[in-house]
């Protein structure tokens, strides 16, 4: 057993990242799914979006072949919808209120008929919104993620010059560094911030991270107003003993290193243990199988009902080959003479009374089980920056940023939102966290 | 089973279900393919002088993602030679002497033309004859088709003309672009014609190319208006087959239903209406000929849970219950419900009845899902909430009349009512 790179050929890694969102081939089909919606009235579905895109207007434009509109009312709401249409757990908002379900009918393919406008406006660089002209007002952003950048773009629109500053070579955020390549791909997240970016009067300085390459005082004296958007990116420890051996790696990490290295050169053990059930665990879990591992076990100290991710995550999963085991908690890791992983004993676990969360908390039985790995990915969440956000003396809950309404901050002309606020969420909540702190300082500004 | 089974002045045929002249009818192959697959009888495509036709020929409508719900044709009558049409005719009645066989003839506008043409086809043994004073194009400008049909004096003379030599049962076609049909209608029966068929196609434009700016279907870069038909006409046949119907002459002669007939379920509505058959073109032309399986058995099953035992049991049927406005029941009145278990908040009903109705809808806000009831006192019972609504039996229309007793508009005057009282 070993952790290595290289375990597939070329073609074999191609066809395993291969994009999962089968598209409509082409206008009839997806006609045929548009013409299935009804066209509610204050639609469940856009009140169940986060950035509440009119999703009965989209498609009711695409129905009548005004693919651009459609795209346009989309990016209206949501400038990342053609990404979200990719990452979105659908199934528990558009998809999951739409009306088809409480007739016992499949709900409308939303997310397919979103990427179908979105992808033909991307792809063909329709210019859909045009800027206001400068009006003199300079806003600095920092962190080009989902926040940023829908921040952004609002503010550019209204004629302010924004500056984005990122810490990473790319923008885009957890879209670019922390998702599963088959739902979004790496050419499909540059080609999104590039059309974000084509409104101009966004500038990204990129490999710039804040309290290393700037800070909070110096942005705040140079520019109007500033939009904190930097996302979480700690990942939680175990905090059980082996926890550093060699072979034990979080899952933000070995994501980034997929999105950012190129498959070949990301190591996989042979048999790999992913610890958590959220979202960010089955992005995790499913690239190791799909980078070679023989074996993927998905170990979570609770059941099903409590699981986070949804079950079309859970399936995919499963139709991936990755075993899963409920109600085992991780106890200790165990490593070989070398220090290198090889095995992980778990707790076996019932389920006791709710707690605080409203589910039913996992309670040791005093029996344990062991699985022969190699590797451990763990996806136990993630933490804010505690340390960072402590520096810049934002008011702050345990490092997430308190804001008020519109990311209104502790400091004047400071402004949040997104993941370093809510602790992290999905995508589509960051893009409205973006929208209403750039109407929190167009408020500010006293523009629009 | 119920006998299905029709006689249409003589003619009879295993069922009412015939095709009507049209290309499905212009030749050996397809009336033969069609006899296979079951069809009663068929209306042999337009006999006349010879022609030549154009391409593209068709264009359509489509409507939500349903393809051809109204078709449209700039096709003219039979291209063929005549003596190849009358010996095919021969040898299809050889083979299904069963079935019925009607040719339609558009003669040149003279008496010794129309002479001509009805002994050369009564020679092969055709059971009857559908005069074509319907086709809307083509052969209007030149004094033909609708061009008759559309002048009642010229439609009555020519039928006199046919009736001095026919000796099969004659049919008069009548063209649904006039007025009203009834005229023609009333000519031709008084001309002497022993029944009555309609409609034929509707003068139409089906649409304009957004890229070429030229309407469909494009020939060379222009277009000529043609005929409409297909399921969107079927509202408007209906209505013109019911005039046709309560007229105290024209409904004594037999009626041939024609209109967007797609179904069994149109076939009944038609034959309620005062068809005595039907005639079936653009549902063919659609799915082939394989449609009347469905029909046939459709029709029967229906008539058994009826318990109509023959096609007279039913034909009319329907027919006295068609009034005059002014004789409706004011007093009646309806009422929507919302059956709150079967709504699934879609807001349909609210929105048509706010913004396009008499605002009789209440909407309590929910996340995600609102909450729709009636205004009883407000609703007017116009029934566009139900119509609106995408399931089934969700809203209905509960009945609340205003009195017991029966009044009419008339009376409503007379008693000096009050007006607007919503």
């Amino acid at each position: 057993m070993s952790i290595t790179n290289f375990r597939l050929t070329a073609d074999e890694y191609e066809a395993n990242f291969a994009d999962i969102h089968p598209p409509f081939e082409n206008l009839t089909a997806a006609l045929v799914e548009a013409n299935r919606c009804i066209y509610c009235y204050d639609a469940p579905c856009m009140k169940s979006c986060p950035t509440s895109i009119d999703v009965p207007k989209f498609i009711k434009q695409i129905a009548n072949e005004n693919i651009k509109g459609s795209a346009h009312t989309i990016f209206s709401s949501n400038i990342m919808g053609g990404g979200c249409s990719k990452v979105c757990p659908v199934e528990k908002l558009c998809e999951g209120a739409c009306v088809y379900n409480l007739m016992d009918e499949e709900p409308i393919q939303i997310a397919r008929l979103q990427r179908y406008s979105t992808e033909k406006a991307i792809a063909n660089k329709w210019p859909l919104f045009i800027r206001k002209p400068s009006n003199g007002k300079r806003v600095a952003v920092i962190g080009a993620g989902p926040a940023g950048l829908s921040c952004a773009h609002v503010l550019s629109r209204e004629g302010i010059d924004v500056t984005v500053y990122e810490k990473e070579a790319k923008g885009g955020g957890l879209m670019t560094y922390g998702i599963a390549a088959y739902k979004v791909t790496p050419q499909f997240c540059e080609d999104e911030v590039e059309y974000i970016l084509s409104i101009g009067g966004i500038e990204i300085k990129y490999n710039q991270e804040l309290g290393r390459d700037i800070s909070l005082t110096d942005l705040q004296s140079q520019y109007d107003a500033v939009y904190v958007g930097i996302g979480v990116g700690l990942a939680r420890q175990l905090s059980i003993p082996g926890e550093h051996l060699d072979g034990v790696v979080d899952a933000i990490s070995f994501i980034y290193d997929i999105r950012s290295k190129g498959f070949d050169q990301v190591k996989v053990g042979e048999k790999v243990a992913v610890i958590g059930m959220g979202m960010t665990a089955i992005d995790a879990a499913t690239q190791a199988k799909r980078l070679g591992a023989k074996e993927v076990t998905m170990l979570y100290r609770r059941t099903q009902e409590e699981m986070p991710c949804t079950e079309v995550e859970l399936n995919i999963a499963k139709l991936d080959g990755c075993r899963i085991v409920w109600l085992a908690a991780p106890k200790h890791v165990v490593g070989d003479e070398h220090g290198k992983v090889k095995q992980i004993v778990c707790s076996t676990m019932v389920l006791g009374e709710p707690d605080t969360s409203g589910r039913r908390s996992p309670v040791d039985t005093g029996e344990t089980m062991t699985l022969d790995v190699d590797m451990i990915i763990k996806a136990a969440g993630q933490m804010p920056f505690e340390n960072l956000i402590a520096e810049t003396n934002l008011a702050n809950q345990y490092g997430k940023i308190t804001i008020a309404e519109n990311g209104v901050t502790s400091i004047d002309g400071i402004f949040a939102g997104g993941d370093c606020v809510n602790g992290g969420k999905e995508v589509v909540d960051a893009v409205q966290a973006g929208k209403d702190g750039a109407q929190g300082i167009l408020n500010y500004l006293m523009v629009g | 089973m119920a006998d299905i089974s029709s006689d249409f002045l003589g003619i009879k045929s295993p069922n009412p279900f015939w095709l009507a002249s049209a290309p499905p009818t212009d030749k050996k192959i397809n009336v033969m393919r069609a006899f296979e697959a079951g069809w009663g009888g068929v209306v042999w495509k337009t006999l006349g002088s010879q022609v030549k036709n154009v391409s593209s020929r068709y264009s359509a409508v489509d409507y939500h993602g349903s393809r051809v719900m109204g078709f449209n044709n700039i096709e003219l009558i039979s291209d063929r030679p005549l003596d190849i049409n009358l010996k095919e005719i021969r040898e299809v009645l050889k083979e299904f002497p069963d079935r019925a066989m009607v040719i339609s003839l558009m003669a040149d506008n003279t008496k010794e033309s129309w002479h001509e043409l009805i002994k050369k086809v009564e020679d092969t043994g055709a059971h009857g004859l559908e005069l074509n004073f319907g086709c809307p194009h083509g052969m209007t400008e030149r004094g033909m088709g609708a061009a008759v049909g559309q002048d009642p004096e010229i439609a009555r003379m020519v039928v006199e003309w046919v009736m001095e030599i026919a000796t099969i049962p004659v049919i008069t076609k009548l063209t649904p672009n006039v007025h009203s049909v009834v005229p023609t209608g009333l000519a031709s029966v008084l001309g002497g014609t022993d029944a009555l068929s309609l409609i034929n196609t509707i003068q139409s434009v089906t649409g304009v190319d957004l890229d070429s700016f030229v309407p469909n279907p494009n020939v060379a870069g222009k277009s000529t208006f043609g005929g409409y038909c297909g399921p969107a006409v079927k509202p408007i046949a209906l209505k013109m087959l019911t005039t046709i119907a309560q007229n105290e002459t024209t409904r004594k002669v037999p009626i041939s239903g024609i209109g967007g007939v797609s179904t069994w379920r149109d076939a009944v509505e038609f034959m309620l209406l005062g068809a005595s058959n039907v005639q079936v073109c653009t549902a063919a032309m659609k799915h082939g000929f394989r449609i009347v399986e469905d029909m046939i058995e459709g029709l029967n099953y229906w008539m058994d849970e009826k318990g109509f035992k023959k096609l007279d049991d039913f034909i009319g049927k329907s027919v006295p219950t068609m009034t005059h406005w002014e004789d409706l029941d004011i007093n009646y009145h309806i009422v929507a419900n919302i059956n709150q278990d079967k709504c699934v908040h879609c807001g349909l009903c609210y929105i048509a009845c706010e913004d396009t109705s008499h605002q009789s809808i209440n909407l309590d806000y929910g996340k995600p899902y609102n909450k729709y009831t009636i205004k009883e006192e407000e609703c007017v019972g116009c029934n566009l909430c139900q119509l609106v609504c995408p399931v089934d039996d969700c809203i209905t229309m509960v009945e609340q009349r205003k009195a017991p007793e029966y009044l009419n508009w008339k009376d409503y005057q007379r008693l000096g009512l009050p007006l607007n009282d919503h």
